[in-house]
């Protein structure tokens, strides 16, 4: 018999792919329905966000985060305000700082409900999706309610955050904390014990530890496979220090654990806020330092030097003393870094953004390698993509 | 001339009629079985559901199948144009001509064939042919896999529907379905044979490419399977065609194991109530067969709601390594306890 060459199949999974979450492409190599390599193509979101930044002054930058990871906006920007406050040596009041983690544990919740139901609806699904979606259609409304925005907030800023809660704010956010629990137990019930959803996760696209370091995978992704690596924990910012909370780890790295970590994870964000809510002080909620914060609008009408100061800050901005700085918070989705570089102007000389996302996503072809094709959805769910961060 | 229309126009006219009289109804039903399925869904998801197109939404479905067939019908470049057309159609024909064999009410059947049960099982394998035939016409990668998938699913899940169809079978001694409802006087056949009862629906649900193993049109990994490149009144026909093959399997259930238009209140437990006779008289069966029919209907579509997709080689360990052997056995135990208590039926 002759000899035939063998050749396989190959699929190209997206841009315009339902289970791609947004727009990502995946050369897929297929041999029958086993994938021998997986090719991920990135950049069809490519905004140029970091090259712009460095065209913007350090306030106008701060939009720009939210358009990173925009399921989580409000973490992003508290990165970015970190790294400047780091730059101008300014400190922000205890309020602001409480608001700030009651706002990124919202902004954490949020970003959890939807991977943890996009996952499921990629393992098919469909239910848990429209029950998540309801809840975090209650967290935009707060965050609406805070800054006027649902989902582009620009609310932390550099300093402090834009304005100060509303007081029966306070309390619907506490209401919420109470019915919340029972939604989510719900999508529990209806996903961890399901004997499909566990056939469709164990064992799926296992990494250990020492893998996930190499990768570069952090957060949720990183304690899944029980390495209890948390920012929050390991290098406090902002207050987190007097929280308390603990830090799930996952033990065996596969899409399940992932998915069970970031479950806990939300349980542990509503402990957060509602300690966040009880121990909420008085006081202002940004730097009282007013070549940093503009002054509020009554005092405008009576201070001719609030005046001044009002049209400087949002004509010319603030200059940053010169110096590099990162930091790095724990977004929801992992380590989110900014890498700021001032040289002493009111805008930034460079501005690099590490993404979670994208440390994530190159170790795709190593996490599907050998699995079935039903299996690339469930993987690239349980690793928590979002473009906006991953292209920048 | 005259002998002509006797023996031939008259009884074709009569059998068309009574073929138009299944046909309209169960399209009707159909397109409500398509609103009815869309409802439980969003109720179970906390949405509306259909509620725009006449009152509460009644009309979603005649306006979303005259959309579809005032539009283009678009064929790929690369397909073959005839199979690619073709397919749909005969998914939709193959769906339809099983009900001829259904019994409806006692004597309420197009066709009362004595090997009806062997008739169903045969048209309703091949609607894999209209899978195939599509898949591969359209040329296209995600349609070419999801008929695969679909093609062996299939042809697994029907080997154990026989054999269930098989202990049904030693039970009632008959291959005639109106036989078979009758067999199940007294006593429904679910009670006696409960596990194989929940093989069959469970296969019934993969026979049928519904959830949870609605994986040839998984939407997640091949975007829609073998329907990826169907448009406009094609599309409709497999829509419709994948319905009526649900209502199929639902009035299969009913009448295999649910006593098909047999009363569900004439039984010893009830029927000490007084009147309860008179009701049981008063009730016409074919009533009783569309609200079990729809019942199981109801549970297809609450499965669909709750659970996630079974991978491939989970659905075909499935249905070889479980079960295939639990639908042998159970033929084997059924035939044993049958013969060992000498309860064969017609052991003439």
């Amino acid at each position: 018999m002759a000899e035939v060459q063998l050749k396989n199949y190959n699929l190209n999974v997206g841009p315009q792919h339902p289970a791609t979450h947004g727009v990502l492409r995946l050369i897929t190599e297929l041999d029958g329905e086993i994938v021998v390599r997986i090719d991920p193509h990135i950049g069809l979101l490519h905004r140029g966000t970091e090259k712009l930044i460095e065209h913007k002054t350090y306030l106008q930058a701060v939009p720009y985060f939210d358009r990173l990871d925009y399921v989580s906006p409000i973490n992003q920007e508290h990165a970015f305000a970190l790294a400047v406050e780091k730059l101008l040596d300014c400190e922000v009041p205890d309020r602001g700082k409480m608001i700030r983690i009651l706002y990124s544990e919202m902004g954490r919740i949020s970003s959890h409900l939807m991977n943890l139901t996009t996952h499921a609806m990629d393992v098919g699904a469909m239910t848990p999706i429209l029950w998540g979606f309801e809840e975090r259609e209650k967290l935009m409304v707060f965050r609406e309610r805070a800054s006027g925005a649902r989902m582009h907030a620009c609310y932390i800023r550099p300093g402090g955050v834009h304005q100060d809660l509303p007081p029966e704010l306070l309390t619907d956010i506490w209401e919420w904390t109470e019915t919340f629990p029972e939604v989510l137990e719900d999508i529990g019930t209806m996903l961890i014990g399901n004997r499909i959803f566990k056939q469709r996760c164990v064992d799926i696209g296992v990494i250990t530890g020492d893998e996930a370091i190499d990768w570069g995978f952090t957060g949720p992704c990183l304690r899944g496979s029980d390495i209890a690596w948390d920012l929050r924990k390991s290098q406090p910012y902002d207050g987190y220090e007097k929280m308390d909370f603990d830090v799930p780890v996952g033990k065996h790295g596969d899409c399940y654990a992932r998915f069970i970590v970031r479950f806990e994870e939300i349980k542990q964000s509503i402990r957060m806020i509602r300690q966040c809510l009880n121990e909420m002080p008085a006081g202002p909620v940004s730097s009282m330092d007013r070549k940093i914060v503009p002054p509020p609008r009554a005092e405008m009408k009576q201070s001719m030097e609030a005046l001044i100061q009002h049209f400087k800050l949002y004509t010319e901005g603030y200059k940053v003393p010169e110096g590099e700085v990162y930091v790095a918070i724990e977004a929801p989705k992992g380590e989110f870094g900014v890498y700021l570089v001032s040289d002493g102007s009111n805008k930034p000389y460079r501005c690099k953004i590490r993404a979670p996302g994208f440390a994530h996503l190159q170790a795709m072809d190593f996490l599907t390698k050998g699995h079935m094709l039903a299996d690339i959805p469930a993987i690239l769910g349980s690793i928590d993509i979002v473009f906006g961060e991953v292209d920048r | 001339m005259a002998e002509f229309i006797d023996i031939y126009l008259l009884p074709g006219l009569w059998i068309l009629g009574k073929v138009l009289l299944i046909v309209v109804p169960l399209l009707l039903a159909v397109a409500y079985a398509i609103y009815f399925d869309r409802k439980i869904w969003a109720a179970i998801q906390l949405r509306r559901g259909p509620n725009v197109v006449g009152p509460w939404g009644l009309l979603q479905s005649f306006a979303d199948g005259l959309k579809l067939l005032l539009k283009e019908t678009i064929v790929p470049s690369g397909a073959n144009k005839g199979v690619f057309i073709i397919a749909p159609v005969l998914m939709f024909v193959v769906a339809f001509v099983a009900w001829a064999v259904i019994p409806f009410d006692d004597g309420l059947v197009l066709s009362n064939l004595n090997v009806g049960v062997l008739y169903l099982f045969a048209i309703s394998s091949l609607g894999v042919y209209g899978i195939i035939m599509s898949g591969w016409a359209s040329n296209s990668r995600y349609a070419f896999l999801g008929a695969m998938r679909s093609a062996a699913q299939m042809v697994s899940y029907e080997v154990s529907i026989g054999f269930v169809i098989v202990t049904v079978l030693l039970c009632v001694g008959s291959l005639n379905l109106s036989d078979v409802v009758m067999a199940q006087e007294g006593l429904w056949f679910f009670i006696p044979l409960f596990p194989v009862f929940i093989i069959f629906f469970i296969s019934a649900l993969a026979e049928t490419n519904r959830a949870p193993f609605d994986l040839p049109e998984a939407e997640a990994e091949l975007v829609a399977g073998y329907q990826v490149e169907y448009s406009s009144l094609t599309f409709a026909l497999f829509w419709l065609g994948e319905y009526t093959a649900v209502l199929l399997m639902c009035a299969m259930t009913t009448t295999l194991f649910f006593g098909g238009w047999l009363s569900p209140f004439d039984n010893f437990l009830f029927n000490w109530i007084p009147g309860m006779e008179a009701f049981n008289a008063f009730m016409p069966g074919l009533v009783w067969f569309l609200l079990k029919t729809f019942f199981f209907f109801f549970v297809f579509s609450w499965i669909k709601a709750s659970v996630p997709r079974y991978r491939y080689d989970q659905l075909m360990r499935l249905g070889w390594k479980v079960f295939l052997p639990l639908s042998l056995v159970a033929v084997i135990v059924t035939a044993g306890v049958l013969v060992a208590f000498d309860m064969l039926p017609n052991a003439s």
